[in-house]
């Protein structure tokens, strides 16, 4: 089964992928698949109806508001960078979590240790790193900065809350 | 002047340890030079035509001594001497080696300075008025919000990779000395009907192959809801900007192409659902950083100076007083503009001996401050009136002296084709031939007013759309060619300029220059600058005097 890197919260590990990324024109293997999301407002329901996990490809060009109603039903929301400067993602990401999605977000593409911070803040939690990188070099980037300006997905305290709390001795 | 904390400190430190991390990859050849371009350019470090370029940011143009003094040192150690501020209010020190580059941010953190967002497509350093805290018509010191912003877009794990580069400005004055209308985000401090402060937000100004002014899309955003409207603005723009085109991906073209309002629409929608408390400040942190710029502790002097007023019998002392003191909101003290434009040298450049110079002045006699204007000149924005003569013999010492604030030979000019690598035709001898030739301060003095600015290429690094004479080089075949425009304003009224005519060759560009000048002074009526006398004539009588030869 290949492999992917997951983010815990705390730490990158490595995870085997169940699920099989199927492109529109081949054939539905058996078992978990991510397919787009053109396939999967055609086929999703038939999919779902069999029992088996189904995930769902967004480009960059596409809005994830047009899963919103499906979001309790899918596993898992790949979103594409075709190019690692492709940035829609990181945007989609965040509604995703501020929609509430708790599944899993996968970044599949483009996907360089140089981008692994920006994109766990953002709530992605599963990758396919282009680069080779390993669950160590993972965990090295992300965890490389010790504070945070900004609240996100990954519910990090910002800059301002420490502060705050430094304050009051807390 | 903000100071950062142990937060702000660690963030820094932290930033040079990954950059060290990643320079020392590259060194060993573990990345290629094109996989490092994407690390180092979001760096601020670019290759150009001879060596690597270190962009070093300067939020909002703010600086004390000891910032200075370590530029100096910097750029004494790592570069040729000199660097070049530029009209984002930050500097370039141009002749840079890969090897040093970790050792200069770290040289940098420990002045709590950086190169963080001074390239790549993310939110840019974040400038605002120079005159901040020193100037009489702000509604509110601009910098508390630049700071507030500069904190909310480092490392933003949202807006890192946006369609392009973007660009924020702020200014709290009805006399915009910021450039606001040109920015993607321009924000105008003001107090509305009930006299609550509030934000005008204009969005999509810019420059570059397609210029256009900011449009107005908020006139009454409440302050307390600045980081979560802006959020608002940078996800439709990171949702729906252009990516497939470099040249339409600038924020600019969303918004026309959307209309101004309908821009507004999809801001509005976004912000009107989102988790605003999630994002703005609580008001312990706005009121933390507010007394960071807290108003200084000035003296209570008389309005009027005698010492200064005495000086004034030397006349270069009163024509420097003429041009480069302006006043200040606490009677007995000015706002003193240090030239970088001597007549023959680099609009922007500052020597490793003048850095010192004006970080000793500012220590000395201006409260420790120092500011970057946009128009590529520094200011110390606190000098007691008493003290400005001998503000004005050290500056004369270093030449930085030249009276010549907001006159011809105040130039601004990107580097262009002798440093970029972007550039089309060089900007820098256009300079400079134009300042030789009004060299003399009385003759510079009888043109008053007149605002020239030159680019090397489209991307308009020197604002040519709103020079009053706006130069723009290009290349035909081969050979530096330039096109002027007149009519360009960057002011509160802002106007983008008209194109005069054909564009001339590089030995042409001065001469016309002074045609241009001579009809104005032929033409002008009463008090009126260049660009009132053109906006009275328009371009005929200026196009005529030029392009008479062709005929």
């Amino acid at each position: 089964m290949p492999m992917l890197i997951r983010w815990t919260g705390q730490t990158a590990v490595a995870a085997e992928d169940p699920f099989t990324a199927v492109g529109d024109e081949d054939p539905i293997p058996r078992g978990d698949v991510i397919i787009s999301l053109q396939r999967f407002q055609t086929e999703g329901e038939r999919l779902l109806a069999e029992g088996r996990k189904v995930g769902v490809r967004i480009e960059p060009n596409e809005q994830v508001e047009e899963i919103v109603r499906d979001l309790p039903r899918l596993a898992v929301v790949a979103l594409a960078f075709p190019k690692y400067l492709q940035g829609q993602a990181y945007s989609s990401a965040a509604v995703l979590r501020e929609r509430g999605f708790a599944g899993e977000v996968r970044a599949v593409g483009d996907v360089l240790r140089e981008q692994a911070r920006f994109m766990v803040r953002a709530g992605i939690d599963t990758f396919e790193p282009a680069d080779g990188a390993t669950p160590a070099e993972w965990s090295h980037v992300v965890g490389r900065f010790r504070h945070v300006y900004q609240r996100a997905a990954d519910g990090r305290e910002p800059a301002f809350v420490e502060r705050l709390e430094a304050n009051h001795g807390v | 002047m903000y100071r950062y904390d142990a937060i702000d400190k660690e963030m820094l430190a932290d930033r040079v340890q990954e950059f060290r991390e990643q320079c020392a990859r590259r060194l060993a050849g573990e990345l290629t030079e094109d996989q490092f371009k994407r690390i180092r350019l979001m760096n601020g470090l670019y290759l150009q035509l001879h060596a690597y370029m270190l962009r070093i940011a300067i939020p909002y143009g703010a600086l004390n001594s000891a910032q200075l003094r370590k530029l100096a040192f910097i750029a004494g150690t790592y570069d040729k001497g000199y660097g070049h501020f530029t009209t984002r209010t930050n500097l370039q020190l141009h002749w840079i080696k890969l090897k040093d580059a970790p050792d200069i941010l770290e040289h940098l953190a420990e002045v709590g300075m950086h190169a963080i967002q001074t390239s790549g497509n993310d939110i840019r350093n974040i400038t605002a008025d120079p005159h901040a805290g020193a100037t009489a018509d702000e509604a509110d010191d601009p910098r508390i919000w630049a700071e507030a912003i500069r904190q909310w877009s480092t490392f933003h794990p949202e807006f890192s990779f946006l369609p392009r580069k973007f660009k924020i400005a702020v200014t709290a004055s009805p006399s915009d000395r910021a450039a606001t209308k040109v920015y993607d985000i321009g924000l105008r401090l003001h107090r509305n009907g009930d006299g609550e402060l509030a934000f005008e937000v204009m969005v999509g100004g810019g420059l570059g192959r397609t210029p256009y002014l900011g449009s107005t899309i908020r006139k009454h955003l409440p302050v307390r809801h600045l980081l979560s409207y802006l959020q608002a603005i940078l996800r439709v723009y990171n949702r729906h900007g252009r990516r497939d085109n470099i040249w339409k991906a600038r924020i600019k073209v969303l918004v026309a192409s959307l209309g101004p309002e309908g821009f507004a629409r999809e801001v509005d929608e976004e912000w009107e659902t989102s988790d605003k408390a999630r994002v703005d400040l609580p008001d312990t942190e706005l009121a933390r950083i507010r007394a960071a710029f807290a108003p200084r502790d000035f003296q209570t002097l008389p309005a009027t100076s005698t010492a200064f007023e005495a000086a004034k019998s030397n006349p270069a002392f009163a024509r420097f007083a003429r041009h480069n003191v302006k006043p200040h909101k606490i009677p007995g003290y000015a706002l003193v503009d240090v030239s970088l434009k001597q007549p023959g040298e680099t609009p922007g450049d500052c020597s490793v001996e003048q850095m010192q110079a004006v970080a000793d002045l500012a220590e000395r006699y201006s409260m420790d401050e120092a500011r970057v204007h946009y128009e590529q000149n520094l200011i110390l924005p606190h000098v007691k009136l008493d003290d400005v003569p001998a503000v004005w013999k050290a500056l004369d010492a270093v030449g930085l002296a030249t009276p010549n604030r907001g006159l011809i030979t105040d130039i601004i000019a990107c580097p262009g084709l002798d440093y970029c690598a972007l550039a089309n035709a060089r900007a820098i001898p256009i300079a400079q031939a134009i300042a030789r030739k009004f060299a003399d301060p009385a003759l510079a003095e009888r043109v008053g007013d007149l605002g020239i600015k030159i680019s090397g290429c489209i991307n308009a690094c020197g604002h040519h759309h709103v020079g009053a004479i706006g130069i723009l080089g290009v290349d035909k075949k081969g050979e530096e060619f330039y096109q002027l425009t007149l009519g360009g304003s960057p002011e509160a009224n802002a106007t983008l300029g008209q194109s005069l005519g054909p564009a001339l060759p590089a030995d042409k560009v001065a001469g016309a220059v002074d045609q241009l000048v001579e009809v104005y002074l032929r033409e002008r009526k009463g008090e009126e600058r260049f660009l009132d006398t053109f906006r009275r004539t328009g371009l005929a009588p200026f196009k005529e005097a030029v392009y008479a030869d062709a005929h």
